[in-house]
């Protein structure tokens, strides 16, 4: 048995989340290996050939898989999959856009959003927003995954695979990449952050938002996170979004200002170890589900907390 | 432009669902039920596209059960032409939806389906992606900006890390995020009018795809109960209880 990993990188670096597909692959059971498909990605191929417990990386270089769109990988990986019995990716924006587009061409019905493996053909995942775990049972030949990475420990680092190289399908596609805005920040990337300081509608604006959530999380060395009011408001960018249809988090310590707690946002955080809640409404939902609920105006209490930290 | 836009009813976003004793699924009987709420983003977009003179004809096409006919009804009243129900009381996986979607396509020849990312009760985010990959089409997903140039649209799309744009050839697929528009509520007049447009019915066979599913549910179960905590008196004592349990 076999299974290929898709690398989740921008390039320059390996991100986390593969280490945490490849515990899932390795439960799967097989050879593991890892495609890094980018463009001068060579630092990204050598850090996925140290990821343990790897039979060897395959790396595929070239301007059409540069943002690993969906045509483009399809094009490169469905005739891989001759030689695997299941594709693993992260469930990452990344992952979503060019899974179900792989799983089609193979005629597969893909699963989404796994969290755990329980043999080859049975798998995990939630439903509902979490509010119902799925255990399903797949019949395709071939499976076609992704892994929700909050599920899985991440692989460790002390491999040594070899990496050899794949032709990048030459095109031309029907689509193409124009830009890109990326929100710079050197905090950590919310997806694995051990902390994240989350800001709900209650901010009432950007600037509340960045003079009371920032500097809290910045003492925290957290990541900042936001419900969807506080992001369609336009406290926060798209991407701050945690929840049922935003990020999944699941980090040590969770911390949540001004956020009521409605199941499309718990979706996104209740697997946190330690849930802090800030909330003036004392029976706001978000109580529930916390392990320290402060009931107090977060206007008072989050300087207060973020001076006695 | 002609736009297809496929929409799903699904169990109303306000609903918290409870698993039935038996694991074999949720409970939905007695449940209030609505348009996937991606849906109502996508039906809108096509809608705006028309006022705008983008598009020409809006259609809107449901699989699921005969009550799936209410929400085609509730796309028209927002401003749909004319609806497609395609009725099975089956459960149609995403791959299924996809494969009826593209003999729907090769149909009405639309220039742009439109959907929703993911639909909110399996949380698949399937369908659009496997419908651009049957048809050989372009797909721009999770679409926060979309704009006609010429023959091609140019699709701003919500990424980790922030927005990627991206340009697609037409015909294409595009599925829509919660930041592209505000879905309007339909009027009355507008409802009543959308009782007069035609709706067509039919079944997966009149497509002949072959509707059975890859997977089976082994079981649906609760998931683990978070016990609520205490609160707190003031910030001092959250500072020293954080501090004995080890979070900072
Ligand atoms: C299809 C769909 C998908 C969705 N996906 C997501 C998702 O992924 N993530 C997500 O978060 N939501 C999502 N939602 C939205 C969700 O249903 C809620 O509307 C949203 O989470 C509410 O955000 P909030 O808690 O910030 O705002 P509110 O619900 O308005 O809560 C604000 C809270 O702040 C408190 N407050 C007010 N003033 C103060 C003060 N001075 N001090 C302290 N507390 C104060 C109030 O008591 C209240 O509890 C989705 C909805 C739909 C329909
Ligand atoms: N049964 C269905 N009928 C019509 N459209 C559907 C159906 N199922 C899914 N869709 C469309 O596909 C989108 C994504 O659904 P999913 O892949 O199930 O998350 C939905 O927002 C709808 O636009």
């Amino acid at each position: 048995m076999a299974v290929l990993v898709i690398a989740e990188h921008d390039n320059a670096s390996l991100n986390d989340a593969t280490h945490k597909v490849v515990s899932a692959a390795a439960k799967f059971g097989g050879d593991v290996d890892i495609l890094v498909a980018g463009e001068g990605a060579g630092d990204v191929a050598a850090a996925a050939a140290k990821v343990s417990g790897i039979r060897k990386v395959v790396h595929a270089d070239g301007a059409a898989v540069a943002k690993q769109m969906a045509e483009a990988m399809e094009a490169l990986v469905v005739p891989m999959m001759s030689g695997y019995d299941a594709v693993f990716i992260p469930a990452t924006t990344t992952g979503k856009n060019m899974a179900p587009r792989i799983a089609a061409k193979l005629d597969v019905m893909q699963l989404t959003d796994i969290t755990d493996v329980i043999d080859t053909d049975t798998f995990e995942r939630p439903i509902y927003a979490g509010n119902a775990i799925l255990t399903v049972k797949s019949s395709d030949a071939k499976k076609v995954i992704t892994v929700r990475g909050t599920a899985f420990e991440a692989a460790g680092e002390d491999g040594s695979a070899s990496v050899e190289t794949a032709e990048v399908p030459a095109g031309p596609f029907k689509s193409e990449f124009v830009s890109e805005q990326m929100v710079k920040s050197d905090r950590p990337e919310l997806a694995g952050a051990k902390r994240v300081v989350s800001g709900g509608r209650a901010l009432g604006s950007k600037e509340e938002f960045d003079r009371l959530i920032v500097p809290l999380a910045d003492k925290l060395e957290a990541a900042v996170g936001a419900s969807r009011a506080a992001v369609d408001a336009g406290y926060a960018p798209n991407d701050y979004q945690v929840g049922q249809t935003g990020k999944i988090v699941a980090p040590e310590l969770y911390v949540a200002v001004g956020i009521s707690g409605a199941i499309q946002h718990l979706a996104g955080m209740k697997d946190s170890k330690i849930i802090v809640a800030i909330n003036k409404d004392e029976e706001a939902p978000i109580f529930q589900i916390a392990d320290y609920g402060l009931v107090a105006d977060l206007f008072n209490a989050v300087p207060e907390l973020t001076e006695a930290l | 432009m002609k736009v297809l836009v496929p929409v799903k009813r699904v169990i109303d976003y306000n609903v918290k669902v409870r698993v039935k004793p038996d694991q074999t699924g949720v409970d939905l009987a007695n449940v209030k039920m609505s348009m996937n709420p991606f849906d109502e983003i996508s039906v809108e977009e096509a809608v705006r596209m028309k006022e705008a003179g983008t598009a020409t004809e809006v259609v809107i096409v449901s699989i699921g059960p005969k009550q799936a006919q209410e929400t085609i009804r509730t796309a028209l009243a927002m401003g749909g032409d004319r609806g497609i129900l395609i009725n099975t009381d089956e459960t149609v996986e995403p791959l299924a939806v996809a494969k009826i979607l593209a003999k729907v396509v090769a149909d009405e020849s639309p220039d742009l389906v439109l959907l929703g990312k993911q639909a909110i009760d399996d949380d698949s985010n399937q369908t659009g992606q496997m419908l651009a990959a049957l048809l050989d089409w372009p797909q721009g997903t999770f679409a926060y900006k979309i704009e006609k140039n010429g023959d091609a649209l140019t699709v701003t799309r919500e990424v980790d890390g922030g927005l990627q744009t991206v340009k697609l050839a037409t015909p294409a697929i595009v599925t829509v995020d919660l930041r592209l528009n505000e879905p309007r509520y339909a009027s009355l007049p507008n409802i009543m009018k959308a009782k007069k447009k035609p709706i067509d019915e039919k079944a997966p066979s009149d497509y002949g795809v072959d509707i059975s599913p890859r997977l089976s549910v082994v079981k649906v179960t609760e998931p683990p109960v978070r016990e609520a905590g205490e609160k707190v008196e003031d910030v001092a004592t959250l500072v020293s209880k954080l501090k004995s349990a080890g979070a900072i």
